[in-house]
């Protein structure tokens, strides 16, 4: 498999400027028991962009996404091979401390989670695990969070309900502010905004635009559309194996590889 | 096509007539039941029961010891019974989930759940009544929490089993240590469930009869000296109604009258918080 370099470089004039490597993955194996999900993996994920991951049903694009904060770990029978580097560190390494590097790489999910508690709570849950912030500290925080994702202004007036007491779309909100809260470097989001409808989920994607001016952003997502509105690079995957990888509007007009445009253009998928 | 659909119809209205019927099948005895407990019980529930000890045959009394007996020593067996089953039934949902040790542990449990109560009792008197030589509410306390433990273990692991996996992978996503994730988050979504299975608990241990025989045994006096035979709602009414004397029989029937009542009041709480839990989502 080509190893594929940092994409935007050599790619159309972006005003920014150029990225750096934030996320390196080298030679990345997975497997679920005697299964094998991803198979050489080669991949440089660009700092302060967002990255997609698209491919069909089973294509490996979410266990992919899943390693970076080695959620897998969570299961038996799970396991990565290979490298991931942050910063620098191998984050597959036995040594990393996990509770550490997901604090640093922050993740939300297909379905909103919100957790058995108060808006506030659901938020202050995260920031109380790493940082002991004074009363007004906190409420700053929460309030921080609240704004950055969009969500301040409806619910500023009912911090103390459950969260279990938002809309869908707003409960996923609940997360995304609850996962910045602790100041991450990075966000994954798993299929954020499958579960919602239309307006909710522009909602996420304006928010998302937002967010890669701070965070690392990787997305993985079924909606071809909203790869190619709110991402800067694309990973096109099938069957385990990574196909394409690039700038978005290059893999979205003139993919290299056939098997990609076919996904892309409905062909196959 | 409209036989098809006719006979369709009277398919179903025959199983919902047996159903029906099955339904005021169980209902009646249910009622008969009730029905006499209250029309034998209410004559003897007035004050006097609360505030006297239970008295020999041919004088008046109440049932003051057996209620505080019953009290002190369903309080002792959940005190007792709560942390346990709840730590073991963690273990079971949390950590053990397929582990050779957690699936021993659970089939232990289920047969614990439909031991007979008196073999429970037997047990009780072999290994501490008589050791120590003597009837106590220590021992009565004992049987019955060896009645709550795997009912909590049970509901407590079903509970939990019942938070989805996504809020731990959230919480995890957050780097929260598995003991947080399930302190502050997995037992607090399945707070309600586990509380109602504990009050169910009480609800079965308060009126266990046979566990208590070999056990508290009875006393005819107050004493609320734990370590020494104790009176109890379930042992007096088994031996008021089985005895020849009236007045004895009397207190029998507003004794069980009482436990009804108890029982019923802690079922109406446990369903209250089932559903204050359902409508918050």
């Amino acid at each position: 498999m080509t190893n594929y370099a940092l994409p935007i470089q050599d790619a159309a004039p972006d005003v920014r400027s150029a990225p750096t490597e934030k996320l390196a993955v080298r030679n990345l194996n997975f497997h679920y028991g005697k299964f094998h999900a991803l198979k050489d993996i080669n991949l440089s994920i660009p700092g302060n962009r967002v990255t997609a991951f698209i491919g069909p049903s089973g294509c490996g694009k979410s266990t992919l996404l899943r390693t970076f904060n080695r959620m897998y770990e969570l299961y038996p029978h799970q396991k990565a091979d290979g490298e991931i580097v942050l910063d620098g560190e191998n984050i597959l390494d036995a040594r990393q401390d996990l509770n550490r590097l997901r604090a640093k790489v922050g993740m939300v999910f297909q379905k909103p989670t919100p957790f058995p508690m108060s808006i506030f709570d659901n938020i202050a849950f995260g920031v109380r695990l790493y940082e002991r912030l004074s009363t007004h500290e906190m409420n700053d925080r929460v309030e921080w969070a609240l704004k950055k994702a969009a969500l301040w202004n409806e619910v500023k007036d009912k911090l103390k309900q459950s969260g279990n007491s938002l809309s869908g779309g707003q409960q996923q909100r609940l997360c995304i502010a609850r996962a910045i809260a602790v100041k991450p470097e990075v966000v994954l989001l798993d299929e954020p905004a499958s579960a919602l409808d239309p307006i909710s989920t522009a909602h996420i994607e304006e928010l998302i635009h937002e967010l890669k001016e701070d965070y690392t952003i990787v997305i993985v997502t079924h909606n071809m559309q909203q790869a190619a509105r709110v991402s800067d690079c694309t990973a096109y995957m099938y069957l385990g194996e990574l196909i394409e990888f690039g700038n978005t509007d290059t893999i979205f007009t003139t993919p290299k590889q056939k098997a990609t445009e076919d996904y892309i253009t409905g062909k196959f998928g | 096509m409209f036989s098809l659909y006719a006979r369709r119809r009277l398919i179903n209205a025959m199983n919902l007539t047996i159903s029906m019927l099955a339904m005021a099948f169980g209902l009646f005895w249910l009622a008969w039941i009730l029905w006499t407990l209250l029309r034998q019980g209410l004559g003897g529930l007035d004050l006097q029961m609360f505030t006297q000890m239970t008295p020999p045959p041919g004088s008046q009394g109440g049932l003051l010891n057996a209620i505080a007996g019953s009290f002190m020593m369903t309080s002792v067996a959940t005190l007792i019974g709560t942390p346990i089953g709840i730590l073991a039934g963690v273990y079971m949902a949390e950590f053990g989930q397929k582990s050779w040790l957690a699936s021993a542990t659970r089939f232990v449990n289920d047969i614990l759940l439909s031991a007979p109560s008196i073999v429970i009792g037997l047990f009780i008197y072999e290994v501490y009544v008589v050791n120590v030589h003597h009837f106590s509410g220590w021992a009565g306390s004992l049987a019955l929490s060896l009645i709550v433990i795997p009912v909590v273990v049970r509901t407590t692991e079903n509970m939990l089993k019942l938070v989805p996996n996504s809020l731990r992978e959230a919480a995890a996503a957050l780097g929260a240590p598995h003991w947080k994730i399930i302190m502050l988050v997995t037992l607090r979504a399945s707070r309600a469930g586990i509380i109602t299975g504990l009050l169910l608990a009480v609800a079965r241990i308060s009126g266990e009869t046979a566990p208590l025989l070999f056990t508290a045994l009875n006393n005819q006096f107050w004493s609320s000296n734990m370590n020494a035979p104790m009176a109890n709602l379930p042992v007096v009414i088994f031996q008021f109604a089985m005895s020849p004397y009236d007045d004895w029989h009397k207190l029998a029937w507003a004794g069980a009258l009482l436990i009804t009542f108890g029982v019923l009041a802690l079922n109406i709480i446990a369903r209250v918080m089932f559903r204050q839990k359902g409508a918050r989502g």
